[in-house]
């Protein structure tokens, strides 16, 4: 195939421990550390390995969001994607919309595969990979720990609750990607200054002419409840006393 | 009118129990007239628990054999046929649920609402996001149907005292041949089922190898418990990835959750939140796990798992 296009999804960090605005309209983002999504790390990683084996020709990363979005598209080509794609927002845009604007890049574009990761940590969504296959026509294999291509088609390894369901689809094709897909190598440095090099486009997403669709309303954020911290048990009779006390045993 | 259709979760024999839970949560919509759909090739089995369910009105069938192995691209199109007239389509959110339901919506031209975990209206709900740190409402336009998972751990199963009525649907709508199921492989288990046990007992990358692992197997079995493992555990190879609980796994709620040497990441602790009592076991006194854990021990687990597993009759 000639291309596979990457979805990179700029969010906090995930050892960050966020905290809820007082006033409830968001999660504190000041300040604090963001990164690429950590699931399309691993979508990168592998589109870069089906390149290095002379499977694609050219990785394209792209992402929605505001001008900072830019960062993780950097990180992606110091990574070792060919060139990247920013489709500017600053509203965040909901998932019908973000997955017909990557519509618009895949009918740009033309990928032979589109790989996304399973979900997003910040919204835990869970959808765009599956609303862009939708969309597309085309077919999808979420949460993927095993990909193999053999030409037009790829065998895909899917982590589900029962175990591992193995697919074949017919390509081109939405791959979502879970943790156990591979392990994303580290950026070197003068690989971050060959990165500053290579093409990032920015289309703001109206030049896309996504139709707007109403979105889900985002009323009120809180913390969850929080457990209360037990007691420590000081042996395993005390562990037997003490499960027999809440009826456990 | 408040319509819900639901997706019944099922492998052709038995009726998934993520399928009363969701029923269980549709049913807190008030007024709302609750049916299930059936997709399979031959699920008759499968119907008649359906029907047995509390607070539904009927069980639809649509009879295929594309559906055989619940394909996403197979079974949305179906769905979306027979979506007409209802306000409300949910499904749970197991992996069948994720895979299918925003396939449904995108189809629907909306947006899905994931992993509702309360209902606080009949387009209003909660849902939890950045690993269960934080409960966001979100209200779904009512000019549209709303396409819903359910967070199955937040519901108790509804009854099954019912004798809903059956109606088969024909439903001829064109579909994909590009999708095509070749295999699942599942290390099959006596031991209860992770996502429905009353007791779980999980082991972390503390085990240190497979073999180890079998004394969290010996005291799962003498406490009649499920046996489930923090991704470190999984990704070391001491587990296959099914047991997983947390963030990326199974998001249980057991009566009792037993955490041996997991340290008690964020990640792993949004899939116990729900549980009824957790008892940790850890040499590290300060391990985050301690920090939710109902019981604590503070020790080698080496010692003291067998020394539990002892102890019990
Ligand atoms: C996007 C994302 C998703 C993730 N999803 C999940 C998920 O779904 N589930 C999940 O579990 N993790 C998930 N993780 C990983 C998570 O962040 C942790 O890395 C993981 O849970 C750690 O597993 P652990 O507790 O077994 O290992 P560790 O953190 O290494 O903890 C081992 C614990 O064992 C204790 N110990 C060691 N030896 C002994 C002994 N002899 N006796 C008693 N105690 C001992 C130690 O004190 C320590 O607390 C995810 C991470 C990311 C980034
Ligand atoms: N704003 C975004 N920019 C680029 N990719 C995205 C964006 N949002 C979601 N994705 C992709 O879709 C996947 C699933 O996201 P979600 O459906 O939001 O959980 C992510 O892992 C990304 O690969």
């Amino acid at each position: 195939m000639d291309k596979i296009l990457v979805g990179l999804k700029r969010v906090v960090d995930f050892n960050v421990r966020v905290r809820v605005k007082n006033d409830g309209t968001g999660v504190e983002t000041g300040g604090v550390k963001m990164s690429i999504n950590p699931f399309d790390e691993i979508a990168l990683e592998e589109a870069l390995r089906i390149r290095e084996r002379g499977e694609a020709k050219e990785v394209i990363v792209v992402s929605i969001g505001a001008s900072e979005s830019a960062q993780q598209l950097r990180t992606g080509l110091a990574m070792g994607a060919d060139r990247a794609i920013l489709i500017q927002t600053t509203a965040a845009a909901d998932p019908i919309s973000r997955a017909r604007a990557l519509l618009e890049i895949v009918n740009r574009e033309a990928p032979g595969l589109v790989l996304l990761g399973k979900q997003a940590i910040d919204n835990d969504d869970n959808q765009t990979g599956q609303m862009l296959a939708a969309l597309w026509g085309r077919p999808q294999a979420t949460s993927a720990s095993k990909l193999e291509l053999n030409g037009d088609t790829a065998r895909v390894t899917r982590e589900v609750d029962l175990g591992l369901e193995i697919v074949d689809v017919d390509l081109p094709a939405v791959v979502t990607v879970d943790l156990r897909l591979n392990e994303p190598r580290y950026v070197k440095l003068p690989d971050i200054m060959k990165a500053k090099k290579k093409p990032l486009d920015e289309i703001p997403i109206a030049d896309l002419g996504v139709e707007a669709s109403p979105v889900i309303e985002e009323i009120l954020f809180e913390p969850p409840e929080q457990r209360q911290k037990g007691v420590i048990v000081d042996n395993v009779a005390g562990l037997i006393a003490a499960l027999k006390d809440k009826g456990l045993l | 009118m408040t319509k819900i259709l639901i997706v019944a979760e099922h492998d052709g024999q038995t009726l998934n129990p993520s399928t009363a839970k969701v029923v269980a949560c549709a049913a807190e919509i008030d007024g709302a007239e609750l049916d299930v759909v059936v997709f399979s090739d031959s699920a008759s089995d499968v119907v008649v628990q359906a029907a047995k369910l509390d607070a539904i009105s009927r069980v639809l069938t649509v009879d295929s054999v594309s559906s055989k192995n619940a394909l996403a691209a197979m079974i949305a199109p179906q769905m979306v046929a027979i979506a007409d007239g209802y306000s409300h389509l949910f499904g749970p959110s197991t992996t069948f649920g994720k895979d299918l339901m925003p396939r449904v919506a995108a189809l629907l031209g909306v947006n899905q609402i994931s992993d509702i975990m309360s209902v606080e209206g009949s387009h209003t709900f909660k849902r939890p996001i950045y690993a269960g740190n934080v409960v966001l409402t979100v209200k779904a336009p009512a000019d549209r149907p709303v396409v819903a998972t359910v967070r199955t751990a937040s519901y108790q199963a509804v009854g099954s005292d019912n004798s809903a009525v059956v109606e088969n649907i024909e439903c001829t709508v064109e579909l994909p041949t590009h999708t095509r199921f070749v295999e699942l492989k599942s290390a099959s288990s006596d031991r209860p089922d992770l996502q429905t046990a009353a007791r779980v007992v999980s082991g972390g990358r503390a085990l240190g190898s497979s073999e180890n692992f079998d004394i969290i197997f010996a005291l799962a079995d003498k406490l009649g418990a499920g046996v489930g493992a923090s991704r470190a555990a999984v990704d070391a190879g001491y587990v296959p990835n099914e047991m997983q609980v947390g963030q990326t796994g199974k998001i249980i709620a057991p009566a009792l959750y037993v955490a041996i040497g997991i340290s008690g990441a964020i990640q792993h602790l949004t899939g116990i939140k729900d549980a009824g009592t957790i008892v940790a076991i850890n040499k590290d006194g300060e391990a985050p796990i301690f920090e939710v854990a109902d019981i604590g021990l503070v020790g080698d687990l080496f010692k003291l798992v067998p020394e539990f597993t002892a102890a019990l009759k």
